[in-house]
């Protein structure tokens, strides 16, 4: 296998919220929002988790932050000193050592930032708060961070409302980076942020992470920006994981039926691109109501029998490349070069 | 060339506030004919749903229409400059609706929770009947249900006749903007003003809204001013493209020729800093320097001079370039075209 060891593997992954009614909030039900999920992320790498509203793709990026605890699975976590930690039974004390090396970038650039802190405040707080108590290397760090990610250090006492959207991600991104992470965990990074804003932030976190060899799962809906930023994409759908394999891979040639309706249905900046159509009818399935078999069956336009019967497993098609279909053998699904 | 059933003419809507004056839309102009589909591209802060807002005479104050003109041709042929309506007028409040019909961007908004979507649709077809139906016996309610039940499968709702009581929160994202689509095209109007009418919803149910506006557009040859900041959207539904920027028009023009031959140094920005899934994984993206100005701060002389990679010295920071032609059929404000054009001060 690769040389790289990996870095987070989470198995087995579960998280389900109770459906409470009636004046006693009796548990009536389950909302199974993230079901069975399994991957890794390699040191150095970028995961890009993909999918539509609802498929769990936020739900299992908070289950490895620990900001909520998974019903069931493990998230194994290869910690700084070489220990691996399961991180999914540990308590909030168990887990305070192990935060800095997990962090956290949000998609919201106006509400993640405190507004009445300066941005000096927001960005060193987490040094703050692991010790850094000395406000001269406090000062120090929090120039270096924002040098990093594009920012003038002369500006670190204003306050948020002085900065523009993009500016205010970057300030994020800083940080973020500020305990020195292994890991980090970008939620829609980019989706509040304008065309020519977002660009410039898809390249921060590109030739940061290069430079600081920081490992990344990035959660997205927009296909087109998880294929700038990731070495490798998973695809949920309705809380399972339905193909994970190299980004070429996915978008060159989609082994399950759903990654190749999502690929087809982004709208493509070119009048003259063939207006293609749009394979999948009915919407999203409901995950406190999920159909029978395949979660995805009634829209995909190959399901057969065994597709309504049985939940198709998911296994590695061909080396590194994981699809949960039934007949993801016999199809062959065009990419987006197709 | 047929007459316009839309004709914007160097519109300016300012917002008055405490902190100064943000001029929204600053001199915007374009025509939309029938049977044409006009996108309105921008990022945010570029006044589209703004001048969205003028033509439906819905500018909340501290905003006002300061200048311009909008000439709308109605059913009848006659034409009425919405600016001189005011809003309460009897005269605008038939147009709203019947003539001019809108779509925004969130349904779940735009629907009253407390009634049926049938309801509201069925309220819409009576209130407007005189316009879309000027003659005849007056509507009664079992017909106008029938009517609502027909508008719902034009719009592929499966199950109409039970969807019709429903209410807006009982649907999902989809089903709500297709009722949505329903209500608007209820009083079969000259324009359809549509605002963003994608951006709540998934890419897959995108795919399927979209298709769905192309195959009604192709069927009733309604012409729709399509509003979004997104480029792919606007490459597949729109037949004119106008680009705007800080609140004025950067460039316009036939949607070819906006896509493969851009003039303006911020549409060629623009489409090149889009990314996109025909590249390799991991590739940096051109991108644009800056950032968009705060509406207060807006530079002087041309709105995207700071950021221009082609801004000629002494001119583009000192005077607004006026929106000039650059081809047969193209306009553009820039003067790397017409370097004697300028706006007055």
């Amino acid at each position: 296998m690769s040389a790289t060891p990996w870095l987070l593997e989470v198995r087995n992954l579960r998280k389900a919220f109770p459906i409470r009614r009636g004046w006693n909030r009796k548990i009536v039900g389950a909302v199974s929002a993230v079901d069975d999920v399994s991957f890794t992320i390699r040191e150095g790498e970028t995961l890009g988790l993909v999918g539509e509203s609802g498929c769990g793709k936020t739900t299992t990026a908070r289950c490895i932050l620990r900001a909520m605890s998974p019903t069931s699975g493990e998230i194994l976590f290869r910690a700084a000193d070489g220990r691996v930690v399961d991180l999914a039974p540990l308590s909030r004390a168990e887990l305070r050592p192990l935060r800095p090396q997990i962090q956290m970038i949000f998609q919201d650039p106006f509400g993640s930032l405190n507004p009445r802190m300066t941005v000096f405040d927001n960005v060193g707080e987490p040094l703050l708060v692991n010790g850094l108590r000395d406000r001269r290397a406090r000062l120090d760090r929090v120039a270096e961070l924002l040098e990093l990610t594009g920012l003038r250090p002369e500006h670190m006492h204003r306050f948020p409302h002085a900065f523009s959207g993009g500016q205010r991600q970057r300030i994020g991104i800083a940080r973020a980076l500020s305990t020195g992470p292994r890991l980090v965990v970008a939620d829609e990074p980019v989706s509040a942020l304008d065309v020519s804003v977002q660009a410039q932030v898809l390249n921060l976190l590109l030739e940061l992470q290069t430079r600081l060899r920081l490992t990344l799962l990035f959660v997205a809906h927009d296909l087109s920006v998880v294929k700038h930023i990731s070495d490798r994409v998973a695809v949920m759908y309705v809380g399972r994981l339905v193909e994970i394999a190299a980004a070429d891979g996915v978008f060159r040639r989609p082994r399950h039926p759903y990654t190749a309706a999502l690929l087809r249905a982004v709208p493509v900046p070119d009048p003259h691109a063939p207006s293609r159509d749009v394979a999948l009818s009915g919407e999203v399935a409901n995950p406190a109501n999920p159909p029978s078999g395949c979660y995805f069956h009634p829209r995909c336009p190959f399901a057969i029998e065994v597709c309504r019967n049985q939940t198709p497993p998911i296994r590695e098609i061909e080396t590194g490349h994981l699809v949960r279909c039934h007949r993801a053998d016999e199809l062959a699904l065009t990419g987006i070069d197709g | 060339m047929t007459e316009p059933v839309l004709q914007v003419e160097d519109l300016q809507v300012h917002f008055f506030l405490d902190e100064g004056l943000v001029r929204a839309v600053d001199g915007v102009s374009f025509d939309v004919h029938p049977g044409q589909v006009v996108g309105i591209v921008g990022e945010s802060g570029c006044g589209k749903s703004v001048a969205m807002k003028a033509i439906l005479q819905i500018v909340e104050p501290p905003g006002r229409i300061v200048g311009g003109r909008i000439r709308f041709q109605q059913h009848s042929g006659t034409i009425v400059d919405l600016t001189r309506l005011s809003a309460t007028n009897a005269e605008l409040r038939a147009i709203r609706g019947a003539e001019i019909a809108l779509i925004p961007q969130e349904p779940m908004a735009a629907f009253s929770p407390v009634h049926s979507v049938g309801e509201q649709i069925i309220e819409a077809l009576r209130l407007h009947e005189r316009q879309w139906r000027p003659s005849g016996p007056r509507l009664s309610k079992t017909e106008a249900r029938a009517m609502t039940v027909e508008l719902f499968r034009s719009v592929g709702i499966s199950m109409p006749h039970e969807r019709v009581d429903a209410y807006s929160w009982q649907l999902s994202g989809g089903l709500r903007q297709r009722a949505m689509i329903a209500m608007a095209l209820s009083c079969r109007p000259r324009l359809l003003i549509a605002d963003e009418p994608t951006t709540a919803i998934d890419v897959t149910t995108q795919a399927q809204i979209l298709n769905l506006l192309r195959d009604l557009h192709r069927r009733h040859g309604t012409a729709i001013i399509f509003i979004t900041h997104d480029l792919g959207v606007i490459a597949q539904m729109a037949h004119y493209v106008v680009v705007m920027y800080l609140g004025r028009v950067m460039e316009q023009g036939p949607v070819e020729e906006i896509f493969h031959a851009p003039k303006h140094p911020y549409t060629r920005a623009l489409l090149r800093s889009i990314p996109s899934v025909n590249v390799a994984p991991r590739t940096l993206l051109p991108t644009i320097a800056g950032s968009i100005p705060h509406p207060l701060g807006r530079p002087r002389g041309c709105p995207f001079h700071p950021r221009c990679p082609d801004a000629i010295s002494g001119l583009c920071a000192d005077r607004v370039p006026a929106l000039r032609p650059v081809g047969p059929t193209q306009l553009a404000s820039c003067f790397l075209y017409n370097r004697d054009e300028a706006v007055e001060p």
